[in-house]
């Protein structure tokens, strides 16, 4: 049974670590990267079977691809306690000669990133690509990947959703980061994505939806369903319901947090709202 | 001077076919994805023979490069088919994050380049790929002259770890290197001794240099053709070994002058020996319907182009 204290208090930390990062250079992606703490952090500590250490490969694991790459100080921080790099290389984060640049890439050799992103709607051709390797590999292991919802403005999610279910890809999990915003306002006030469970189900897809995006027990539950829809014909997609900027009250329930890092006064407000559990890097 | 045998006109886009059939026998990692032009690619014998490691996406380029990335994550070394235009201009974003900026090893094959696509016209004919497709750090840039040097060349970016982009064409053209030869990528192949002038030429445009070849040396001009199938990385020290000898030079290509062979050449020239140089490629235009002979011919990318060049250049000495 996984424990969940063990699992809020590392999210407390990893929010910590968000809101630091991202006041020390004064810039980043606090919101979204707040809204998903929950789910990487059961994504990387219980739902996805991983290797010790990294390699490119990751033959014989389950593989993770975020593709709304701006969220990157959530994807570094659960990283990095999740023991794929140092924590204290967090200070490092959108620094001068660092491995964990503004958006993720491969190309500082950043242990645990197999792909770069931030330039919207290609991650999801990438994972499953990876995916259509690992059946080629008779790879049993699974394929995640993370979309913010206003990501799905890109054509070129649709193009691979199509791809998805008319190939079978049912070794794929896709998750939509659901939190309703993007950088110029509502998705309903900047393109209505209309019904994401109709879409997706019309497209072929199982889906599966998470309505508490951000508790630990919901996404634990709402993962190992989807899990189980693995391997039967279908790509599973994961419509989840975050809250942006979760868990600091002032960034909740509205996008202006979006690609916006506190000042002092207001990190100070944040860390309060999340007292440390495992220690500050 | 030495003279090239025309073995029979054969398209460069059935030495991709070609080689990428000897690939699927040889390489169990090769894997072909296509966009819906199966045919136009010669992709079909792969296809029968690994059904399994082809992957048809359809009329989804963006989507077709993105899959391409993901499955070098495993192992796989992805060959891409479809139009030139279509391999670079429309998917230049996912090539540059998700395979360039990403460091993957895929093939990108681009068939149906350049204005020798015909009667298509301007909306398939694409002048500009070499230039969007050299810009990328760390891509490597092929364009291949005939039929063996396209298999050659097919064979030998599968030994490369790398990302590729090979450049080839639909129409039937001399062939004439040799059958089963070597591919050396970045290694320029020197066709002819020449001192009078230097002739550096890629793709379509190998076999008119040496045609030129043949009107200048009647003329008393003696040139020193260079068939330059990389151009990036480029083979810096031939092309300057040459116009060490001739003092001036012409870039032939079925390119824009912008972003192609040319400025690559002229870049490395200005550097370490400015030397006078003229270009044969198209003018920074567009291309049209017709017959790929009567484009070449319209828009100046043929043999007697490349007299005229010759002798332009040589006043410039």
């Amino acid at each position: 049974m996984p424990n969940i204290k063990a699992l809020n208090d590392l999210t407390t930390q990893v929010r910590r670590d968000i809101l630091r990062m991202v006041h020390k250079v004064n810039s980043g992606h606090p919101g979204g990267s707040l809204g998903c703490a929950e789910f990487f952090v059961a994504l990387y500590q219980e739902i996805m079977e991983t290797k010790d250490g990294f390699d490119m490969d990751g033959i014989g694991e389950d593989l993770f691809f975020l593709s709304n790459g701006h969220i990157s100080p959530v994807y570094y921080s659960v990283l990095a306690r999740s023991g794929y790099f140092d924590v204290d290389e967090l200070n490092t984060f959108r620094l001068i000669d660092s491995r964990l640049q503004g958006h993720p890439t491969t190309h500082e050799g950043l242990p645990g990133v197999r792909i770069a992103s931030g330039s919207l709607g290609q991650g999801m051709s990438v994972a499953i690509g990876a995916a259509e390797a690992k059946k080629l590999n008779n790879d049993d292991n699974l394929v995640f990947s993370l979309h913010g919802d206003g990501e799905l403005q890109e054509g070129q999610n649709w193009e691979a959703i199509m791809y998805a279910s008319g190939n079978k890809i049912d070794n794929l999990i896709s998750t939509i980061d659901v939190n309703g915003q993007q950088i110029d306002g509502s998705t309903d006030n900047v393109l209505p994505l209309g019904d994401l469970k109709r879409k997706f189900e019309a497209f072929g897809w199982s889906v599966v939806e998470i309505k508490e995006g951000n508790n630990i027990v919901a996404i634990l539950d709402g993962m190992t369903i989807a899990k189980s829809l693995t391997g039967k014909g279908k790509p599973v997609c994961v419509l989840l319901q975050t809250v942006m900027g979760n868990g600091v009250d002032f960034m909740m329930h509205t996008h202006a947090w979006h690609g916006k890092a506190p000042n002092d006064e207001q990190l100070a407000t944040g860390l309060a709202q999340n007292a440390e559990t495992l220690g500050d890097y | 001077m030495k003279t090239y045998i025309n073995t029979g006109n054969k398209d460069t886009r059935s030495g991709f076919g070609a080689g990428l059939t000897e690939l699927g026998k040889s390489n169990e990692n090769v894997v072909a994805l296509c966009a819906d032009l199966t045919g136009s690619l010669k992709m079909d014998e792969f296809k029968a023979n690994h059904p399994e490691r082809f992957f048809q996406v359809g009329i989804a380029e963006a989507n077709m490069i993105g899959i391409a990335a993901g499955m070098t994550i495993g192992g796989k070394i992805p060959f891409t088919g479809t139009f030139a235009n279509f391999s670079t201009g429309r998917v230049y974003d996912q090539i540059r994050q998700s395979i360039a900026y990403s460091g993957k090893n895929v093939k990108i094959c681009a068939s149906h380049a350049g204005i020798t696509l015909g009667e298509d016209g301007a909306t398939h004919q694409i002048l500009e790929d070499i230039g969007l497709m050299k810009m990328l750090p760390g891509m490597t840039v092929i364009n291949t002259c005939d039929f063996n040097q396209t298999k050659a060349a097919t064979l030998a970016i599968a030994k490369y770890d790398g990302p590729v982009y090979l450049r080839f064409g639909r129409p039937k053209v001399p062939n004439f290197t040799p059958e089963n030869g070597t591919f050396e990528i970045g290694k320029a192949v020197k066709l002819t001794e020449g001192n009078d002038i230097t002739i550096v030429a890629t793709g379509h445009l190998v076999w008119e240099a040496l045609e030129a070849t043949k009107s200048l040396n009647e003329a008393g001009i003696s040139a020193e053709v260079i068939n330059i199938h990389t151009i990036k990385p480029l083979d810096e020290k031939a092309i300057i070994e040459s116009v060490e000898k001739t003092g001036c030079i012409i870039t032939a290509e079925e390119h824009n002058y912008l972003g192609g062979l040319g400025e690559s050449v002229s870049r490395v020239l200005a550097k370490h020996r400015p030397t006078p140089q003229e270009f044969v490629a198209t003018n920074d235009t567009f291309g049209e319907s017709g017959t790929p002979t009567q484009l070449m011919n319209k828009y100046g990318l043929n043999s007697e182009a490349i007299e005229k060049a010759a002798k332009r250049v040589l006043t410039r000495k």
